[in-house]
């Protein structure tokens, strides 16, 4: 029997609202989040057979407590999918539901299955950053990483001291984009459709349905940011400003085969083109995008001229820059990231690959001229993801 | 705010755990209403295990959390529980240290002045009842316009089970709402049936609420469901039930069930409940609510429900500490149990072990037919839970497994327990003990579930006496949950808290006795039985002898009851306890010329199934000539009851009053109006009249 990739699509992808680490969440489990990411992406969905689908692949960075348990099937079995289905923990640190829906669709396009879901889930306030990790005394003694890789604020200090030509205002500047654009993003109406409402409770304050994100800062202001403190280093260049926060929050999403999707009559939000991982040195983690895109870009026989729409997850302004400079675009390219990042609405880490591919589906939406899109971010201990899309809307007209 | 001064805490009441009121708001704008919802959340900060309830201060909470609700300007108010909890009703642990009136008319009056203010705003109110709600939990949501509820969530009015009707609006609210036949049954039918809830799918086709949704995103439904109604994309009719013609019916019917359960008396909250339903017919509310307070205050202030939340209190508490029970650590691991006897009674024995205890269980009889007829009994029960959904095939084909029988007691070699369930008789059972303690270890618990022989005698002459305790059951075994442990003079703690825990795995209440005869319930109502029988020998009519007792509210007259026990169990036990106890216990003639005849009971179903007398039993009466009344009946028998449990607290059976209330409570199914029968003896004066003291001090099971 002949084996032949098939074409895989993106049918839907949603959120919860995110939230600042143990404030609106304080009181909800993170599979709960999750429960309620995947519940609602699937009612909104009624035509996907929860029958039929043939995996569930969920992420987090920490695999403990509420986020363990192999939280892909202990996901499953709590939001309620027939016990048939199964499913499966994913991790690659921020990169986890990145790599969900990779490995979904690698699943899909040999065939072996025709509906996968791919999310993830962190809740940073019942697990901060690192909890229980256990680095080898290996990594210092024989000097595999430098001691800068494994805190990711160092990490992008060390972009910035690699490529001087980004500074602190750039920086700074950028991440005030960031929060304009969200905030324009909300005023138009284009995040809250795809937020799952989530119940939410504090013993101290009770019961409330989140239906927004509470990390955004609209009335940010340049000198606002600039009066921030570098905790990472005297005269530092990185502050809570110009990083993604510590947050909260679950994503999930729909991948299929396009035969399975056509046939079922589901939506098509984005094709999946191909998608590439790269390893760069830990302690400048941040560029990792910049070989991931070439590679997937050289894989897909693209160039990054033929890319029409950017969504690159932004857990520190330096390193979307680096990017930038890298394929020479401008910092306020109005492809890159139209509804701002990771900056304003903020990086549960393992789910924010979802995020990406949700924000680049409507962006399509709005650009039929656009052919390809990509979906890329930087991941701990030094590597990059990045997925490439073609839209399902391109009209032929413009050409990229 | 300060409270009037009879919503205080009454004097000796424990502290009011408070349910506290917050509130947040809901912006309803993603679901599709531009507007908010104003969110109270009741939560009294204890987990689960603590529900919360409304007394004074959380009803003051309530109503402060409805002002700053309101004063949000918001499109709705809404409220909700806490995880897997609503609310569990009014806090009764106060209730019964109210010692005046008007304490009991304010706290009736001030949950009304808060509740209804839920069902009286100019916005509509929500109430998302997200787990338990019972009593004035519900009420709450039936003061709200609209409800939703939980799939996993339990909810009823209890009150008429506890003595008491639905008086913070729901005997007034809800036949206004599901029609007066729906509401005979959520208020009285359910609350006389063993206090049964409603599960969703009931609550909702009988129209208690408006919608059910599962509790994984209970809440988000809800708050659509809220969006909805304000858009008016849901549309919830009500129905005007005030011009049908099903109110009388209604009532009959619920008078009837009443009557049933009380075999034939006439019991306060079923009546005072029904009447507040009829009345709500025509009622407005406020006259309807009036009602209602002056029903709770009567019925706070009255001696029965004092008795029924004693009883209530005493069942809940002893449900989980066995009185003098040895430390737990000292209970033997059960790894195999024996049933000696394949008879009906070891049948059912050997299915309640093996579905609780869930190890081997071997019967034995004297021959394998025998024994293989238990087994299958045990077989085929399984199979009818099966059928009835109520177990899965796994687990009876797990069960099934664990079952055996033999006509071989050697096959009781490595079992941890075993009781015997033959025929009544001593010397049967002392060589049976004999010939067991050589085949099992000398840890072995050797059980009797003997009702009126000598535990200790059964002991006698074995090498490890100290193993061998009471067990005693009563019938059938898996339905009634009361379990006497006898202790002889030489059953060792090991063995006592080895058969405690045992009796916990079988989800029984248990008490302790001495090993006396009759233990508690056999002789208290043999005793009580008795004194009917002999007033009929002695020349009393049946009828006036049997329906003396009728308006005190047993579940059945001393004659249902013999026809259920059997005449020969019934004249057996009498000749034991006389035997044992004296010429108090006497062999009715009548009784042993029934056995004699094989009548076995004193009333038979005519063609209508109406119960008559029996002609067969009619004919056997032993006529003396010297008739009583049936007051006189009554009188006697009660003082029977007063003179044998007091000697039964003299003789040290049980250490307490209350663990005989407790025993005719779950033994007996003795009514909890009655306290199960000690408050009520007091309360008449009998107490004081045969024994010259009380049972009880005043306040504990009655009014101060």
């Amino acid at each position: 029997m002949s084996q032949s990739k098939r074409s895989v699509v993106l049918v839907d992808a949603v959120r919860t609202p995110f939230g600042k680490a143990g404030s609106l969440y304080a009181g909800t489990r993170a599979d709960d989040l999750m429960v309620r990411a995947l519940r609602g992406l699937l009612e909104r969905n009624p035509r996907v057979d929860p029958s039929a689908i043939d995996d569930v692949a969920i992420a987090a960075a920490t695999q403990s407590g509420d986020q363990g348990m192999n939280i892909g099937r202990s996901v499953a079995l709590l939001a309620g999918l027939p016990k048939s289905v199964p499913g499966y923990s994913i991790d690659r640190w921020c990169a986890g539901a990145l790599t969900a829906m990779t490995t979904i669709a690698g699943a899909i396009a040999m065939g072996a299955y025709d509906i996968g879901i791919a999310g993830g889930v962190e809740h940073m306030g019942n697990h901060p950053m690192g909890e229980g990790i256990d680095p080898n005394p290996r990594y210092l003694a024989e000097k595999i990483v430098e001691q800068d890789a494994l805190a990711m604020g160092n990490t992008a200090e060390r972009l910035h001291d690699r490529f001087p030509a980004i500074t602190k205002e750039r920086s700074d500047k950028y991440a005030l984009r960031s929060q304009e654009k969200t905030a324009q993003a909300y005023a138009d109406g284009k995040i809250q459709r795809d937020l799952i409402p989530t119940a939410t409770r504090t013993p101290e304050l009770g019961w409330t349905v989140a239906t927004v994100d509470e990390p955004p800062r609209p009335g940010t202001t340049l000198e606002g940011l600039a009066a921030l403190k570098t905790p990472f280093r005297p005269a530092g260049r990185v502050t809570a400003g110009n990083a993604a926060g510590l947050n909260d929050g679950a994503t999930a999403s729909i991948l299929a085969s396009e035969e399975s999707a056509i046939a079922l009559g589901l939506t098509v939000k984005a094709r999946m083109v191909t998608f590439a991982f790269a390893g760069v040195e830990p302690e400048v983690m941040g560029y990792g995008p910049v070989p991931a895109t070439e590679k997937a870009l050289h894989k897909a026989g693209l160039s990054i001229a033929d890319i029409g729409l950017f969504e690159i997850n932004e857990a520190f302004a330096v390193q979307v820059l680096a990017f930038l400079d890298h394929f020479g675009i401008a910092d306020d390219d109005t492809r890159v990231n139209p509804f701002g990042g990771a900056i304003a609405v903020g990086h549960p880490l393992a789910s924010s690959g979802v995020r990406l591919a949700l924000n680049l589906a409507r962006s399509f939406e709005e650009h039929p001229s656009v052919r390809y899109g990509i979906t890329t971010m930087c991941i701990g201990l030094g590597m990059g993801g990045t997925i490439i899309w073609e839209n399902p809307h391109f009209n032929g007209k413009g050409g990229k | 705010m300060t409270l009037s001064p009879d919503l205080e805490l009454p004097v000796g009441a424990p502290e009011e755990v408070i349910t506290h009121a917050l509130v947040r708001d809901v912006d309803l704008t993603s679901f599709g209403y531009k507007g908010s919802l104003a969110l109270i959340t009741l939560d009294n900060g204890e987990d689960h295990n603590r529900p919360n309830t409304f007394g004074a201060k959380s009803l003051s909470a309530l109503d402060a959390a409805i002002t700053d609700a309101a004063s949000r300007k918001p499109s709705a108010i809404a409220i909700t529980g806490k995880p897997f909890i609503f609310a569990a009703g009014a806090d009764l642990s106060a209730l019964a240290f109210l010692t005046k009136r008007e304490q009991a008319l304010a706290i009736g009056k001030y949950g009304h002045d808060v509740f209804r203010r839920l069902g009286e705003l100019d916005i509509p109110t929500f109430a998302f009842i997200n787990g338990l709600a019972l009593g004035g939990g519900l009420e709450v949501g039936l003061h709200c316009s609209y409800r939703t509820l939980s799939s996993t969530a339990l909810t009823g009015l209890p009150e008429v089970f506890l003595g008491l009707v639905p008086g913070w609006g729901g005997a007034t609210l809800l036949p206004k709402l599901i029609g007066p036949e729906r509401a005979v049954q959520v208020i009285v039918l359910n609350a006389l049936n063993n206090n049964t809830m409603l599960k969703s799918k009931d609550a909702l086709a009988l129209g208690v609420v408006d919608a059910v949704y599962e509790p994984a995103d209970f809440l988000e439904k809800s708050v659509a469901f809220a969006a909805s109604v304000l858009s008016g994309t849901v549309v919830i009719n009500r129905h005007d039930y005030s011009q049908g013609t099903a109110w009388d019916n209604a009532v009959e019917i619920g008078t009837k069930a009443a009557l049933k359960k009380y075999g034939g008396a006439t019991i306060a909250a079923p009546t005072r409940a029904l009447e507040l339903i009829a009345a709500s017919r025509s009622a407005s509310r406020t006259s309807g609510f009036d009602s209602e307070d002056q029903t709770l205050a009567d019925l706070t202030m009255s001696d029965p429900l004092r008795a029924s939340l004693y009883a209530f209190n005493l069942m809940q508490k002893k449900r989980k500490k066995v009185e003098g029970a040895p430390k737990p650590a000292l209970a033997r691991k059960i790894t195999k149990v024996g049933v000696v006897g394949a008879g009906l009674m070891a049948s059912q024995l050997a299915l309640l072990l093996v579905r609780n205890l869930k190890c081997p269980v071997v019967m034995t009889d004297i021959d394998q037919e025998r024994a293989d007829k238990g087994v299958a009994w045990v077989h085929a029960e399984l199979l009818k839970l099966v059928e009835k959904r109520r177990m899965s095939q796994e687990s009876a084909h797990r069960l099934s497994l664990l079952i055996s029988g033999s006509s071989d007691q050697s096959v009781f070699a490595g079992c941890d327990f075993v009781i015997e369930a033959i025929f009544e008789e001593l010397t049967l059972k002392q060589s049976l003990f004999k010939s067991l303690e050589k085949i099992v270890s000398p840890e072995c618990v050797l059980a009797t579930n003997t009702s009126s022989l000598s535990v200790e005698a059964m002991s006698e002459g074995l090498d490890n006496p100290e193993r061998v305790i009471g067990f005693h059951f009563f019938n059938p075994v898996a339905i009634m949950p009361l379990l006497e442990i006898a202790r002889t003079s030489k059953t060792d703690d090991a063995t006592t808290a080895t058969a405690v825990s045992i009796g916990k795995e079988l989800k029984k209440t248990m008490v302790i006795t001495k090993d006396a005869p009759g233990f508690v319930v056999n002789r208290l109502l043999t005793r009580f039985m008795g004194e009917i029988t002999d007033a009929m020998d002695e020349g009393t009519p049946p009828e006036v002898a049997d329906n003396s007792m009728r308006s005190i509210g047993f579940p059945m007259s001393p004659f249902e009851l013999l026809g259920l026990v059997g005449p020969g169990v019934a004249l057996h036990v009498s000749e034991t306890l006389h035997k044992n106890l004296g010429d108090r216990y006497r062999i009715s003639p009548t009784m042993a010329a029934m056995v004699k005849a094989g009548v076995r009971t004193f009333y038979i179903k005519d063609e209508n199934g109406q119960s008559v007398a029996n002609p067969e039993a009619v004919a056997l009466i032993s006529t003396g000539q010297s008739p009583s009344s049936a007051s006189e009946v009554r009188t006697r028998a009660l003082t029977a009851i007063a003179e044998e449990a007091r000697m039964m607290l003299d003789e040290g059976v049980v250490s307490s009053a209350a663990e005989i209330d407790l025993c005719m409570l779950l033994g007996a199914g003795w009514p909890m109006h009655l306290g199960g029968i000690l408050p009520y003896l007091d309360r008449e004066g009998i107490s004081d009249a045969v024994c010259g003291q009380r049972f009880h001090q005043p306040g504990v099971a009655s009014l101060p």
